[in-house]
């Protein structure tokens, strides 16, 4: 990072006043919809408030402890953890394969890749439509071939154990794309004279995957885990379209907890709405964080 | 021999992988008796093209796509711009606090959206902008990933250039606009697509913003469309399909762009 600045650290008077003109409209955005806002949910999330947001009182840390007591309140924790891991290690690792796969030295390989990267043309909303078709109970694509199969057909989205590994599923899938593409770029920096150095010396293929491909990839794999993580805790549409966070909050996750505190069945929660917000906003901070340290401390650039 | 079956293996990967874009696509051609008969069609009976007619009369969504393309244009426009801006300050000039403004600008990036979402409706609530154009751009103007890649980009250009057209009198804002901004558009080129998908993916913002289908964007048009055509999955198909054109479209004309900017600080 450069840090240079003029002999004896004296500032131009024209070159401030220029630095304030240019940053002006990128603060003034920043300013009204990044950090008052968030200001306003701390504050929110210590007060009472009435339905058009104005606070009432001050209540200091009851909501948190509203929040953290009622088990059907803390569920949301759960399942918003059960669906990280449910989406963030499957898109890793398929991922991950994917790209393998995709060093091939076959004709046409980049056709393969450009294509096997069309999913992330779907945005949340589309894929979750196209999704909602094929899961549909009586006449889906998925439960017709299960039938056709002769294995009982799925309740995908309506049966509790299958609704959030269901909604998971449209999440990989859409998010295999990205993950394949970087992955692919990460393997695309390794200098090929590692691997003819490795192979002279008699190395195997799983060799070579375990001991080069696999820790000169491990930034990208730490970058691609800190991204899906918080993509993950970030989902909302899929759970608005498929199931509205149920059946009986089996897919309420953080966001969605907070988008109905907040905004559905007429109750204008804000305060407890706030405080879902402000752990969501730690705990994507806390992951910001550790990724910087480790980034800092460890960067094994190819 | 062995080409061959890798070829094989890689053919049947990507089946799996973009059956469901087949399934939209062939869906989108399917009569309704198709998609509702069990088990379920694989491939059409006929072209029927009318579905595409048919969704823009069940609900208005060429004016939803109009809104969309608005909406993300005035996004990268505006992006482009504050970023340019910025980035610019945070490489060129010297002026005191720089690291702390730029680690302000930075921190914007650790906020997610969806912590500020409700002061951020109650804000346009007040302003009496619920479903208008403002209200669905304005929030996202600036974006301190995009300052962060144009003062990257930045870094990257000779100082002495910059050195020299100061020398010969050359302002900020024309160097920018006549030497800087030329050279830098590989940069601008990925800012904007990014942001381009970005916006025109966004769903929770418009949904609470939005209450009228004429001003509703494109993807909450499709969740509309997916709740009152439950019936109709041809023509539900039908929308998703004209959803993703710009999409594919973008992927296909600019993938080392989106590549670049999604790897922006994974590999070098």
């Amino acid at each position: 990072m450069s840090t240079a600045s003029l002999p004896g650290g004296r500032y131009r008077r024209k070159d401030i006043v220029v630095a304030l003109c240019f940053l002006a409209p990128a603060t003034a955005v920043f300013v009204m919809f990044g950090f008052y806002p968030l200001a306003r949910t701390i504050w929110l999330s210590v007060a009472a408030s009435d339905i058009f947001g104005n606070v009432t009182g001050f209540v200091g840390l009851d909501r948190y402890g509203d929040f953290f007591s009622d088990p059907a309140l803390r569920r949301v924790l759960l399942v918003t953890l059960a669906f990280v891991v449910l989406t963030v290690l499957p898109t890793l690792l398929l991922g991950l394969f994917l790209a393998l796969v995709l060093q091939a030295r076959v004709p046409g390989i980049g056709f393969f890749r450009t294509l096997m990267a069309t999913p992330f043309a779907f945005s949340a909303a589309a894929a979750a439509v196209v999704f909602d078709i094929l899961y549909s109970p009586s006449v889906g694509l998925f439960n017709g071939l299960l039938d056709w199969a002769g294995l009982p057909v799925v309740e995908w989205l309506t049966d509790p154990a299958t609704a959030l590994p269901s909604l998971a599923l449209v999440s990989v899938w859409r998010d295999l794309g990205y993950a394949m593409l970087v992955f692919s770029a990460g393997l695309q920096a390794i200098p090929e004279s590692l691997f003819e150095a490795a192979r002279t010396d008699g190395a195997g293929r799983w060799t070579l995957l375990w001991r080069i491909v696999l820790p000169l990839l491990s930034p990208t794999m730490f970058f691609l885990l800190v991204v899906s993580t918080i993509s993950s805790l970030q989902t909302f549409g899929e759970i608005n379209i498929l199931t509205g966070g149920g059946p009986d909050g089996a897919t309420t996750t953080l966001v969605y907890g907070l988008y109905q505190s907040a905004f559905a069945f007429g109750t204008s929660d804000y305060g407890l709405a706030s405080v879902q917000a402000v752990v969501l906003l730690v705990l994507v901070m806390v992951i910001t964080i550790i990724q910087f340290r480790l980034l800092q401390r460890k960067v094994f650039y190819g | 021999m062995r080409k061959a079956s890798i070829l094989a293996g890689l053919t049947l990967l990507l089946a799996v992988v973009i059956f469901p874009l087949y399934y939209t696509v062939a869906g989108s051609l399917m009569t309704q008796e198709d998609l509702t008969r069990f088990p379920p069609a694989l491939f059409p009976t006929g072209l029927n093209w009318e579905n595409f007619a048919g969704v823009l009369q069940a609900v208005p969504l060429a004016r939803q796509y109009l809104n969309s393309i608005v909406v993300s244009l005035c996004v990268v426009a505006g992006i482009l711009v504050t970023s340019v801006l910025a980035g610019y300050a945070f490489t060129f000039l010297h002026f005191p606090f720089r690291r702390f403004a730029f680690g302000l600008f930075l921190s914007t990036m650790m906020i997610p959206a969806e912590a500020s979402i409700i002061p951020n409706y109650l804000t346009m609530a007040d302003w009496g902008l619920v479903n208008t154009f403002p209200a669905l751009i304005l929030p996202f103007l600036a974006s301190g990933f995009g300052t962060f890649m144009m003062r990257q980009f930045f870094m990257t250009f000779p100082r002495e250039v910059y050195e020299a057209a100061k020398v010969e009198g050359c302002g900020h804002l024309r160097f920018l606009w006549s030497i800087l901004v030329p050279l830098s558009r590989p940069a601008l080129g990925t800012l904007a697509v990014y942001s381009f998908i970005g916006t025109y993916n966004h769903y929770f913002w418009p949904l609470l913003v939005t209450n009228t289908p004429s001003m509703q964007t494109l993807q909450i048009g499709l969740a509309q469309l997916n709740s009152v055509e439950e019936r109709a999955p041809n023509l539900i198909l039908a929308g998703v399909v004209m959803a993703i054109i710009p999409m594919l479209v973008m992927i296909y004309a600019f993938q080392r762009h989106i590549v670049r900017g999604l790897t922006t600080g994974a590999v070098k």
